[in-house]
């Protein structure tokens, strides 16, 4: 495994003005934190303060106006525009993680709790959607690994299934003449996958907690698959001894694979997955850029996956 | 064919106000060069490329659509316009034109390969191109010469093909999305209720006599 030394400034800790003031007034992370989430219906952008990681890229940041204003999140509409116009509706505060299934010490978490007993990280991935463009996050979290090791799994768990608030209350989006998609939305990953240190629980971003629309409070970053895994705004953790259904393989499964492991030479049945776009680069003028196998982390993942035929196993 | 409807159809139908058809052009025109404008000054969002290319591409149906409601206006309510479809339909030729230029250039940077790759592979791009391609010999043989040169009856013949590339541009623009979004389908329906009018018609009405048969 390649350990990079991180560089002295981070790009992150170039932020915009508005934050940096923000900061000041607040200046203690954990106190800001225990106010917002005092307040009622959660609130937004409390700072976080977290280590930096060797996992980080040093790639140039896509900026946190793009990071927040283009986004996927069906549950708030189709429109990348949709979710940051009306995730606000969305109450995560109070909000609680349920871990269940094949674990010794079955628990539910608030997420203060979650966030309080976790060593924070401030990860910078890459985030390759399955349509094609990319960015790069300063996501901040901790290993999913370190939620799992609490909780002790049986021998029996293979899989880590995970699931989204079901509340159309609360969810425009899930209102539609179709269904885009089967609600609640729901992910999974092998059990190996999940224990991988790349995979990390995110609970915020550009060193504060995550707006609504990025997957509030709490969501699922697999940097090495298409952006559709990092299932946002978790409400359950189970384990369980067979491959969990996730949403957009039920959707279409000639499609969507249950991996979904990035991979250039694995089209997508509509579209090349060959290159990408990476979002804020070159405006009107954006140059693709040929995407990377496991969207560059093969160096960590590859062998999760030796001796299965990914062409298959998409 | 829409400069000569003037006279003989003003007792079938209502003739709105007449405005110059210069005008629909430049109305027509507006959207396209507020979104280059836009795109050029960073106000098109995250993504701009794709933003560009999709209002291009939704434009040229939205013009399509409107060159196909043209005629059941006339004939439900009444209303003529007639006087104005070819600047629409050319309006949607154009808009397609842009759409495509933007996927060539801006989308695939020229990749010849990749583009070739695309148009045999991605069933959307197929019948994109094929949507495309169609409306070429149309937005060609709009305009008078055309008409005479041609005949009236080939020369409608011909525009018959404007049913099909709307049928290929609904289709390519519900292959292009993800799930089943509710914006492509209300283009699709529109699209199958024009068409469906023009089908149920002809099979209710037998074809009219022709005037010099009687």
């Amino acid at each position: 495994m390649l350990i990079r030394r991180p560089s002295d400034i981070l790009p992150s800790e170039i932020t915009p003005r508005e934050v940096y003031l923000n900061r000041r007034q607040w200046m203690s992370g954990a106190a800001g934190l225990a106010f917002a989430a005092s307040l009622p219906g959660g609130l937004s952008a409390a700072p976080l303060s977290a280590v930096k990681s060797p996992f980080s890229t040093d790639e140039k940041l896509t900026s946190r106006e793009d990071v927040t204003s283009y986004n996927n999140f069906y549950e708030f509409g189709t429109g990348k525009d949709d979710p940051a116009a009306k995730a606000k509706s969305l109450k995560t505060s109070p909000w609680a993680v349920k871990v269940d299934g094949m674990v010794g010490k079955p628990a539910e978490f608030a997420i203060e709790d979650l966030i309080k007993s976790s060593t924070l990280e401030e990860r910078i991935y890459r985030m390759r959607c399955v349509e094609g463009w990319s960015m790069v996050i300063p996501w901040v979290g901790f290993p999913l690994a370190d939620l799992i090791k609490r909780v002790e799994p049986l021998g029996s768990a293979k899989y880590v299934a995970f699931e989204t608030a079901y509340r159309p209350e609360e969810m425009p989006g899930m209102d539609t003449v179709f269904p885009v998609l089967e609600w609640p939305y729901v992910e999974g990953l092998r059990l190996d996958e999940a224990m991988n240190p790349l995979a990390i629980l995110a609970v915020g971003l550009y060193g504060e907690t995550l707006p609504n629309q990025n997957g509030a409070p709490i969501r699922l970053v697999v940097p090495w698959k298409y952006g559709f895994k990092g299932i946002k705004s978790i409400t359950r953790i189970s384990f369980v001894d067979k491959q969990p259904a996730t949403s957009w393989n039920k959707q279409a499964p000639s499609e969507y694979g249950f991996y979904a492991n990035v991979n250039p030479s694995v089209d997508h049945p509509r579209w090349s997955q060959a290159t990408e776009r990476r979002i804020g680069e070159g405006g009107l003028f954006v140059k693709r850029r040929p995407t990377l196998m496991f969207n560059g982390y093969a160096e960590q993942v590859a062998s999760l996956y030796t001796g299965m035929d990914l062409r298959k196993l998409y | 064919m829409a400069g000569r409807v003037s006279a003989p159809g003003a007792a079938k139908g209502f003739v709105l106000p007449q405005v110059p058809k210069i005008l629909v052009y430049i109305v027509g025109f507006i959207p396209a060069v507020w979104l280059f404008y836009a795109g050029i000054t960073d106000q098109l969002g995250a993504d701009p490329m794709r933003y560009l290319e999709q209002a291009l591409g939704l434009w040229a149906l939205r013009f399509l659509i409107a060159t196909l409601a043209i005629t059941p206006l006339r004939q439900l309510f009444n209303v003529n316009l007639l006087r104005y479809r070819r600047a629409i339909g050319l309006l949607a030729f154009y808009y397609a034109a842009l759409h495509l230029i933007t996927y060539l250039v801006l989308d695939q940077g020229l990749d010849v390969a990749a583009i070739v790759a695309d148009i045999l592979k991605r069933p959307y791009i197929t019948i994109g191109m094929a949507t495309f391609v169609i409306l070429v010999p149309l937005a060609v043989t709009s305009n008078n010469a055309a008409i005479r040169r041609m005949g009236g009856q080939a020369w409608a013949r011909l525009h018959k093909l404007v049913y099909v590339a709307a049928i290929g541009a609904a289709l390519h623009f519900i292959l292009v999305v993800k799930s089943w979004p509710t914006e492509p389908l209300v283009y699709a329906a529109i699209v199958a209720v024009l068409l469906g009018y023009r089908l149920v018609r002809s099979l209710v009405k037998k074809p009219s006599p022709r005037r010099r048969a009687a």
